[in-house]
């Protein structure tokens, strides 16, 4: 076994031990201890309810999170690329990633209604500024002297974008899309708690109301390690895309 | 103005009028209410290397890069072969101050990257590409990466990358700047090589007065606000010496000193 796979369970079992002992002293009635939140965890998973649950908060996350990178790595690059989409757009976007979402529930609710549309806003409100912000700010910075090489290899507009521009920025695109996949979860949960509860959201409130923590405790255990999971997967996709991304680059 | 010895050595050098492959006539660029170049018109003899020669802010690489067609000049044209330059083309190659390479990709893809843009297949650009990438002495590095490179290294893949475009046009754009002292004096003889080996007429810009004198056939010293052609120098031994003894040689230390006695009034 490798070191720093050693390193990442000695973490995880630090935490996980902090959270039994926590659970045993107890520090609130509110805190189930790790194995009880793991045991509510697996009964969830082996009757199905946490699968259903799942089926129900995946639509407006995979959706959401879906719209926001294909829509905000465009809208991003054309940003980046022009001064007069930057000076359309930016403000759209600075505004929507400052503004305190809960506020906007409710307004939201009023136009779309309870339904699967305001849940996808949410998630696209949440995941599309940091996509769009961190694509263009990298596609701005593409260094002047690469794409003057393109141009005078006589490269086509397209081939400067596909070729330079693109690479070069894809490594502060898929930052931005890592953040971006973050809060899409974060605003996936937010509207199921603020909206309708469905899906992890309902087995949150639900085992709340009848003081079920440790099942409760698992439904959001649950989601953070979908989030890690997929966190990864997306790294694992940028490596199969660009490569040369691993590699580290040339620092002048 | 000064330099009247090498101005009598050049009218007997030049009886026979030298064929010219690329000439900027009365080249203006203006960014808004500056003027970088203003009426500005050079020839640039076929085979030979002429050095863009003056004090920072002269316009030496705008002129350039109109030249490459990456800057559109506010007046006046640039012949190549008696064709007016538009844009970019395939007669011109530029080797930039800053290498300019793919990060994200091998020395074989950055020096085949040209062609790759011409729509060359792949293994027919990489058999052409480790061609000039052995020429440039890098043989065994076709599969490193730029950041795995010395600067030297690096300026030497940009150099590969334009030589395998086989254009008739080699522009550089202080090239050798960025690169250790010593690195820069063996680039300087191997471009002296380059020179005499290839039919191909190079355009050099720089700051270095020695390095201008030591590599030049035809020397332009530009002078700024606004920015002109105060002096064109052609040294007439130095070709013919061997390349380790032309720092020796005193018409090379001549020429040096008249270029500074020009250009040190202008430099703050």
């Amino acid at each position: 076994m490798n070191r720093p796979l050693l390193l990442k369970l000695l973490s995880a079992a630090i935490v996980f031990g902090a959270w039994e002992i926590a659970g045993r002293i107890p520090v609130s009635y509110a805190l189930p201890t790790f194995f009880e939140a793991m045991a509510a965890l697996f009964r969830m998973a082996f009757d199905g309810s946490l699968w259903t649950a799942y089926a129900e908060t995946l639509k407006p996350l995979a959706i959401g999170v879906l719209i926001s990178a294909v829509l905000g790595i465009t809208i991003g690059l054309w940003v980046g690329l022009s001064k007069w989409f930057d000076w359309l757009f930016s403000p759209i976007f600075i505004v929507m990633q400052a503004a305190p979402l809960a506020a906007l529930i409710p307004l939201l609710v009023m136009m779309y209604g309870i339904g699967l549309t305001s849940k996808v806003f949410v998630v696209c409100i949440m995941a599309m500024p940091v996509i769009v912000l961190n694509t263009a700010g990298a596609v701005r910075n593409t260094p002047t002297s690469l794409t003057e090489m393109g141009r005078s290899f006589q490269a086509s507009w397209w081939e400067v974008i596909l070729k330079i521009v693109i690479p070069a920025a894809s490594p502060v695109i898929f930052s931005g899309l890592r953040l971006g996949v973050s809060a899409g979860f974060i605003g996936a949960i937010l509207s199921e708690l603020k909206i309708t509860p469905t899906g992890v959201g309902d087995i949150i409130t639900y085992s709340r109301s009848i003081a079920d923590y440790a099942s409760m405790y698992a439904a959001i255990f649950s989601i953070i390690v979908l989030a890690v999971i997929f966190l990864n997967l997306l790294e694992k996709l940028e490596f199969y895309l660009f490569e040369g991304n691993a590699r580290g680059y040339a620092s002048d | 103005m000064a330099m009247p010895q090498t101005e009598t050595v050049h009218e007997t050098a030049t009886t026979a009028a030298p064929d010219i492959a690329v000439s900027a006539r009365n080249v203006s660029k203006n960014y808004g209410p500056v003027e970088a170049l203003k009426d500005l018109s050079l020839e640039f003899p076929r085979g030979q290397l002429t050095s863009l020669l003056g004090p920072s802010g002269c316009g030496k690489t705008t002129l350039l890069k109109i030249i490459a067609g990456l800057l559109e000049p506010s007046g006046g044209d640039i012949q190549v072969d008696g064709k007016a330059v538009t844009g970019p083309g395939p007669d011109r190659a530029f080797v930039f101050q800053d290498f300019a390479l793919l990060p994200w990709a091998s020395v074989i893809r950055n020096v085949a990257f040209g062609l790759e843009l011409r729509g060359i297949n792949k293994s027919e650009r990489e058999d052409i590409a480790s061609r000039y990438i052995k020429d440039v002495g890098l043989a065994g590095f076709e599969h490193s990466f730029p950041h795995e490179l010395s600067g030297g290294m690096r300026q030497r893949v940009g150099l590969a990358r334009a030589l395998s475009v086989d254009a008739d046009v080699l522009l550089m754009d202080e090239p050798f700047s960025a690169v250790d002292e010593q690195t820069r004096r063996k680039f300087q003889e191997d471009l002296l090589a380059l020179v005499a080996n290839e039919n191909k007429t190079f355009i050099f810009v720089t700051h270095s007065i020695e390095e201008a004198v030591y590599v030049s056939d035809q020397i332009a010293i530009l002078l700024p606000r606004p920015s002109r052609v105060s002096d064109i120098i052609r040294p007439t031994g130095l070709r013919e010496k061997d390349s380790t003894s032309i720092r020796r040689d005193p018409e090379y230390l001549d020429i040096v000193d008249e270029i500074w006695a020009s250009l040190r009034s202008y430099v703050e």
